[in-house]
């Protein structure tokens, strides 16, 4: 049994109660926004090569979700997510690991598949559910995912990533593999049980585990001061005897800070990291979203002023590892390349019939099988009310 | 009577649940200032406050465990799942005790003033989790009633009768149907009753069933067959349960046969079990086997959604095979 409760703190003769807020919880900040390093700050291991495929991936982050916000405008495309004003977590997570950790998200990190390499060709077909997705054309846009990559295919349920990410770890450590797991959910998702159970597991089980919150004020419409009463998420950390630490989610340099530390902090001890990345959701929850129903415009712009790209962007120029005729050719060229991939993409036609049955089990059972002819014959009978699969199998 | 969609319907219902009995209680995510992702609770919290709807930290089992302690004091609680393919979070509070809740105490605690509302069903591009239809694992849960409404009118109805029945009611909405089902709605309080079928079209050749989404789908296919000279008679369950089993077995004495649509999969679906009773009670009477016209044992795809679906092609051709045989 553990002792510590028992024994450990002062003894007290008349009730004291600890309160909720008692536990104050330090934040990293590294970068400033004018691009230049707080006093006495300590950089994460980071060169120019590294720093400008960190950047080039902010950029292209950017654009691509400036592009599908307006493709779902236009009709072309059915639902877009984008992570507008918090793309440093992602980004700057998966640069603080390395290609063999396993990265498991929630649906607002696709930067990190960016950084590990997912092709524009992939992101779009994964958007446009055709033939070519690596998800065979199954799940709504932005749900990507790649084996390749040691990148999770995203699932919608909330918080459903983060106790399996527990048990992806205990089996990395099992392995004895230099590999960690890194499990992204937001300050929403961390209300749901599975994140009570993950933390908890993944402290008495020891798993090398990074659990990364983004916490971006909102879940939906929710904002956290309904969504919680606690100091952030971070205190929790501390309940479940976790090494825990807030940071500045907006500050790449931070959040590659705390991410190397906590990679090597995870797999030397065998022990769950809890990182806390503070921002700001600067757009709609979705494009089925919009905020204006419960926030203030004054409350963006606030946030606009926080932007982390430009952030970084300051710093790069900074150190003369950049200049501004490189960042408008990259964003240009970016432009054009998704547009173009955009128009690719939206031609290709969907998944084969035969897709409807697969994957469901390693092999299709019988009555699936018997499923699937019924529907050929009855396609067969009515090919102009199936005008996507129709003579095609 | 006022013209009125579904989701107004629903929002109409809950504010008249809400001014009729002050201890009624809406919540769920999302579900107080901004009115729900779908606004089925807008304007709700504007007009009867914060402490009687509101929003809930983001954990369905949170929510349906509170609900179910909310219910045993007393109040009536309404509590919204935002989609029910996010309702599993929440099952052992429905499963092991919204519905044993009255049985395991010899009824002296009872959550008989619980109702979940939560919207289901396909047809709207939503993938494998924003299009399930998750009746069946609740149908097979005795202690809960299953309502699901087809239109505006009869959501405002049976929404009031679900709040005021004195047992745990999941009521699913279509959200297929949300804006694009359209009808008269009486401004008034009414109720309509829950555990009555309805038959919505008299026949004499053949009975379909469905419920929810999938009445429009037996209604476009009969109309079809009707071009055919094949006289449906076309039954909402409405209640899936306890189910009518009088309604439908009426029906069936008549026509001989018996066609059940449903947007779930196949195997285990509800459609399943209306097949086995009413080939027990109607042994005699039937021309032809009944048929099951559901979606295939797969989860919910996305591109290929037309192919999978049971739509009404599908059940035309199960109708013309049933007269057939
Ligand atoms: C179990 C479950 N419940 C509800 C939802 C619907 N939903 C999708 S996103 C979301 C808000 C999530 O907020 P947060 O975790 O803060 O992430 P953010 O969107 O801010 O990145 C909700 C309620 C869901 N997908 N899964
Ligand atoms: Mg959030």
């Amino acid at each position: 049994m553990n002792t510590d409760s028992y024994n450990e703190g002062a003894v007290v003769h008349t009730p004291v109660f600890i309160d909720g807020h008692s536990v104050e919880i330090p934040i990293l900040k590294i970068l400033q926004q004018d691009g230049t390093l707080y006093e006495c700050a300590e950089l994460p291991d980071i060169d120019q090569e590294l720093a400008t495929k960190v950047y080039k991936t902010l950029a292209f982050h950017r654009v691509l979700d400036e592009r599908m916000v307006a493709s779902q405008r236009q009709g072309r495309l059915s639902f877009y997510i984008a992570a507008l004003g918090e793309e440093a977590a992602s980004v700057g997570g998966a640069a603080g690991l390395k290609d063999q950790d396993m990265i498991m998200t929630q649906y607002r990190e696709q930067g990190a598949l960016m950084f590990r390499g997912f092709s524009l060709e992939d992101f779009m077909n994964q958007m446009f559910s055709n033939a070519k997705d690596l998800g065979k054309g199954r799940q709504m846009p932005i749900h990507y995912g790649s084996k390749e990559l040691n990148y999770m295919t995203i699932s919608s349920p909330l918080g459903t990533q983060i106790p399996q990410a527990t048990g992806y770890a205990y089996g990395q450590k099992l392995q004895g593999l230099d590999a960690v797991t890194i499990c992204y959910f937001g300050e929403g998702a961390a209300s749901e049980g599975d994140f009570h159970a993950g933390l908890n597991m993944a402290a008495v089980q020891e798993a090398p585990v990074i659990f990364f919150c983004r916490n971006n004020g909102y879940a939906i419409s929710t904002p956290s001061d309904e969504q919680f009463k606690g100091n952030g998420i971070a205190s929790r950390g501390v309940g479940y005897g976790i090494k825990t630490i807030r940071i500045d989610g907006n500050d790449i340099l931070a959040v590659m800070k705390a991410t190397q530390t906590a990679r090597a902090y995870a797999l030397k001890e065998n022990a769950p990291v809890l990182i806390e990345a503070m921002s700001y959701r600067l757009g709609a929850h979705s494009t089925s979203d919009d905020p204006s129903g419960y926030r203030t415009r004054e409350e963006e712009e606030q946030w606009q002023a926080n932007d982390p790209i430009l952030r970084m962007k300051n710093w790069m120029l900074a150190q003369n590892w950049w200049d501004e005729t490189q960042d408008a050719e990259i964003y240009e060229r970016y432009r054009k390349e998704v547009l173009a991939a955009v128009k690719v993409s939206e031609k290709i036609d969907k998944p084969h019939l035969d897709t409807l049955i697969t994957d469901v089990y390693d092999v299709p059972p019988v009555l699936l099988q018997k499923q699937l002819e019924e529907l050929k014959e009855h396609i067969n009978k009515y090919p102009d009310a199936y005008p996507f699969t129709a003579g095609k199998f | 009577m006022a013209q009125m969609n579904l989701l107004h319907a629903i929002n109409n219902a809950l504010d008249i649940a809400m001014t009729d009995n002050e201890r009624t209680v809406c919540f769920g995510e999302d579900v107080g200032h901004f009115g729900g992702v779908f606004r089925a609770t807008s304007g709700l919290q504007e007009k009867f406050g914060k402490a009687r709807c509101f929003n809930t930290p983001l954990v369905e089992q949170g929510i349906i465990g509170f609900a179910n302690g909310l219910a045993a004091q007393g109040s009536v609680a309404v509590a919204e799942i935002q989609f029910a393919d996010y309702i599993f979070p929440a099952f052992d509070q429905i499963v092991n005790e919204a519905a044993k809740f009255r049985y395991r105490s010899g009824n002296e605690f009872d959550v008989g003033k619980l109702t979940i509302r939560s919207p289901y069903g396909g047809g709207i591009a939503g993938g494998l989790y924003h299009s399930q239809s998750p009746e069946a694992y609740f149908a097979h849960t005795p202690g809960l009633k299953v309502v699901i409404p087809r239109n505006p009118y009869q959501a405002k109805g049976l929404l009031l009768a679900s709040i005021r029945d004195d047992n745990p009611v999941i009521f699913f909405e279509p959200k297929r149907l949300y804006r694009a089902s359209v009808g008269e709605v009486p401004a008034e309080d009414y109720q309509l009753p829950l555990g009555k079928a309805e038959v919505v079209q008299t026949g004499n050749d053949i009975t379909l069933l469905a419920w929810g989404a999938q009445m429009e789908i037996i209604e476009k296919a009969a109309e079809k067959a009707t071009g055919d000279g094949i006289s449906c008679e076309i039954i909402d369950l409405r209640t899936i349960l306890p189910w009518d089993i009088e309604t439908v077995v009426n029906s069936v004495m008549k026509t001989g046969r018996l066609i059940v649509s449903q947007e779930a999969p196949l195997t285990a679906g509800f459609a399943s079990e209306i097949a086995a009773t009413i080939q027990q009670e109607c042994f005699l009477h039937l021309e032809s086997p009944i048929a099951r016209v559901c979606g295939m044992d797969t989860p919910y795809p996305l591109a290929l959604e037309k192919e999978y679906v049971s739509d009404h092609l599908k059940v035309y051709e199960a109708i013309k095979h049933s007269v057939n045989y």
